[in-house]
């Protein structure tokens, strides 16, 4: 047992470290650049020596990397503060979907800008009756000649707003019991009657859209998968997204609260002399170091060349509350003042007052705390699925709030 | 990145349940709970004769000179079993007493008679209710006689040695005693766990050498609880696994409402969160098992890490297994009761989860401030 990389990961390691020492963008390339220019320039770069989506095959304009040295190349960018965010979706998401059932035309044409940065692609599932029962959703495709035509809405996407593409489930037939209605489409975010409205968070942010689609075209060359196997294609999606978002890794953290607890007083000392502060405090450093040895053993299977076990499923589930409950923790160590959210006068620039906010976000988003736990107890557990009511009938039929 | 255990380490694992599955079924639990028997000695004998108690003693004592990485699997495997032998104490705590801390001539006199399983061992350190300190030690060692009571030992009644944590003129001292001599009286005592024994053990002018210095002892005792926290936090999380399972097995098949209890959220999530305790504290255990396997510096860390988290999942395994088996698993004739018993006992073994969770910000600081 050793944390030491064998000598080709090492040599690896220490070519991703020279180029990233050398090629990072300095301070005035990226001033007055808006979020969205700098990841694009980034990426860019990344691309074009041959650094972007390296585990992607080459000709879809990766490195044909393996699984270990993408995750090298993680640590090793992760190490420096390097514009990003906008387009782990697409790349990280969108690009499994459309490698596993687009056409080989397709990839090649729409791959390469997409690990370039220059398109930048969002996913459309959630719709306002279909979140954790994401196959209730009901936005409508008909067929009309060559074309799709598509009326309803879609909500909680991501980047909508500055993406070019997008991937989405419509139904295509209300008379089929839920999951066997739907297919799966690519199209034109640009596409006439697109509506593309942000939504305001309770965090002060709006990073999420709900998207109108009013007579929508989409060309059926743009069908992933067969009509009626949507949901076997969005499966593909969603595998990628619970594997992508880790949660727990930034913002409040054992080091933050630890640090907290040393400069402001629990009664007439330092609340890091409190037995009560440090149990909790011993109880969240014993979660933070668990996750970090569970995803040692994961990266002990990826550089053996095996797939990991299913330990890696618990990452959100417990990163998203202890967000939350260490935010909630923090403010009450900062007692009356915990209540002052402002930059200028909050302790740490008002960082524990925004994970408070935000982090009920991480637990909802990407499979909500509990849909985690059923994925953990039907997946890796093997206890059987939930009753489902609407299961066998016609989705036109299934009961909802208003019938 | 090799954070793995080696192809030979899972083989031994797979020998080791193979072995347990037929050698220690519930049943052999359950003997021990209910009959007068103090420990499983048939059980006790193969365990020996596997040579799993000589496990991480060097070949010059006639050990088989293994790692802790090898002792990490076998202590997985016994914990899983529950197995009803004095394992944790002749191995995780006296036999690494004097590999830690013992002479040469100790080491020659008793390593070879623990590795060969005929001399089991113990430690007596605990004294009163409440955390122990070396303030309070009541237990005496003065010129090579011991004196005084400790209680509870676990495996007090059927131990040959015990190291015990004393006081002396010069301090705290872990002093090294045979119990079968005629100043030592024992009396079982009864626990929580009737399937591990305890006594209380009575020393009056018993003949005692000194393990390690005169006034190292409390720092001696806290470097051996480092050791052996890895150790039996693998147990933990070995146990913790069974009662997991038993949960999930008999979630599948008990019916209520006309459907399997299995298919309901409020038993998914609660075994879900199980299965999210359990996988942590086996994060964290891998990483003290190479940090005892390495002798790292970041030991206390580590090892305090492990124990923090399998005490707690542990606890939540076996609290929750007895809930989804609702009345019958209140009843003395289900096996609930038994990963419930062993959980508090290693959990109070060595020391509480809150003196855990201290020692873990303690030596956290400690590094930090290196």
């Amino acid at each position: 047992m050793d944390f030491n990389d064998t000598a080709q990961e090492a040599a690896f390691r220490e070519e991703v470290k020279t180029w990233l020492t050398t090629n990072i963008p300095s301070n005035s390339e990226l001033e007055n650049l808006d979020y969205i220019q700098r990841a694009k320039l980034w990426q860019k770069r990344k691309y074009d020596a041959g650094w972007a989506c390296i585990r992607w095959p080459k000709a879809h304009g990766g490195r044909d990397a393996s699984a270990i040295e993408q995750v090298i190349f993680n640590q090793e960018e992760a190490k420096f503060d390097t514009p990003d965010g906008i387009f782990s979706i697409g790349q990280g998401m969108c690009a499994p979907t459309m490698m596993t059932w687009a056409t080989d035309e397709q990839n090649e044409r729409f791959m390469p800008p997409l690990a370039s940065g220059e398109e930048v692609w969002c996913q459309l599932f959630s719709e306002p009756a279909g979140g954790s029962d994401l196959a209730a959703l009901r936005t409508k495709a008909v067929k009309d000649g060559d074309d799709w035509v598509v009326n309803g809405q879609k909500i909680w996407t991501s980047g909508a707003h500055y993406s070019d593409y997008g991937v989405l489930v419509l139904r295509t037939d209300p008379d089929l019991p839920k999951h066997q209605g739907l297919t799966y489409f690519f199209l034109d975010m640009k596409s006439p009657g697109i509506d593309i409205k942000p939504i305001r968070q309770i965090s002060g942010g709006a990073n999420f859209n709900e998207v109108y689609f009013n007579d929508v075209r989409i060309p059926d060359a743009q069908r992933l998968g067969a009509v009626g196997q949507g949901w076997q294609v969005a499966l593909t999606t969603l595998m990628n997204e619970r594997a992508s978002i880790g949660g727990g890794g930034g913002g409040v953290n054992f080091n933050s609260v630890f640090e907290l607890a040393k400069t402001v007083d629990l009664g007439d000392r330092p609340a890091i002399e409190d037995p009560s502060v440090r149990r909790k405090l011993a109880d969240w450093y014993v979660q933070e170091s668990g996750l970090k040895f569970t995803g040692y053993r994961s990266m002990t299977a990826l550089s053996k060349g095996e797939i990991p076990g299913p330990e890696n499923s618990i990452g959100k589930l417990v990163g998203a509350p202890k967000q939350q409950d260490m935010a909630n923790f923090a403010l009450d160590l900062l007692d009356q003042a915990g209540i002052i959210w402002d930059e200028a006068h909050s302790v740490n620039a008002g960082m524990f007052q925004a994970t408070y906010m935000a982090s009920p976000g991480l637990r909802i988003a990407g499979g909500t705390d509990e849909i985690m736990a059923n994925i953990i107890a039907e997946r890796v557990l093997g206890m059987p699925q939930d009753i489902r009511v609407d299961k066998g009938i016609p989705f036109s039929e299934v009961p909802t709030a208003t019938k | 990145m090799n954070f793995e255990f080696s192809d030979e380490q899972n083989m031994l694992r797979e020998q080791a349940q193979t072995f347990l599955r037929a050698e220690c079924p519930p049943q052999a639990v359950r003997q021990v709970l209910d009959g007068d028997a103090p420990f499983d000695r048939a059980l006790w004998q193969k365990v020996v004769d596997m040579g799993w108690t000589a496990t991480a003693i060097p070949e010059a004592y006639d050990g088989l000179g293994l790692s802790y990485l090898e002792l990490s699997v076998i202590a997985e495997e016994l914990g899983r079993a529950l197995a009803p032998i004095p394992f944790s104490s002749s191995v995780y705590l006296a036999t690494e007493a004097i590999l830690m801390a013992g002479s040469e001539a100790q080491k020659t006199a008793w390593l070879p008679k623990l590795a060969a399983g005929a001399v089991i061992g113990c430690l007596a350190a605990a004294e009163t209710s409440g955390q122990a300190s070396a303030a309070k030690l009541a237990v005496r060692y003065e010129d090579g006689k011991l004196s005084g009571s400790k209680r509870p030992v676990a495996d007090g009644d059927v131990a040959d040695l015990a190291v015990v944590m004393a006081t002396s003129e010069s301090g705290p001292v872990l002093c090294l005693t045979d119990l079968n001599q005629a100043g030592v009286a024992r009396t079982a005592i009864k626990t929580l766990d009737p399937s591990r024994s305890h006594a209380e053990i009575h020393f009056d002018q018993a003949a005692a050498e000194v393990l390690g210095g005169l006034g190292e002892g409390w720092d001696l005792l806290q470097a051996l609880y480092d050791r052996a926290a890895v150790l039996f936090a693998w147990e933990q999380v070995g146990g913790s696994e069974t009662a997991l399972e038993m949960a999930k097995d008999y979630s599948l098949g008990r019916f209520a409402f006309g459907r399997p209890i299995a298919t309901y959220q409020a038993i998914k999530h609660k075994l879900a969160q199980a299965y999210v305790k359990n996988t942590l504290a086996r994060g964290n255990c891998y990483y003290g098992a190479w940090a005892l396997s390495t002798d790292a510096e970041d030991l206390p860390i580590a090892a305090a890490s492990a124990r923090v988290s399998a005490t707690q999942a542990y606890y939540y395994a076996s609290k929750e297994n007895i809930q989804t088996h609702g009345g019958m698993g209140f009843t003395w004739e289900f096996d609930c009761q038994f990963p419930y018993r062993r959980s508090k006992l290693l959990a109070v073994n060595i020391g509480s989860e809150a003196i855990w969770q201290e020692k873990l910000i303690a030596a956290i600081e400690a590094q930090r401030a290196a």
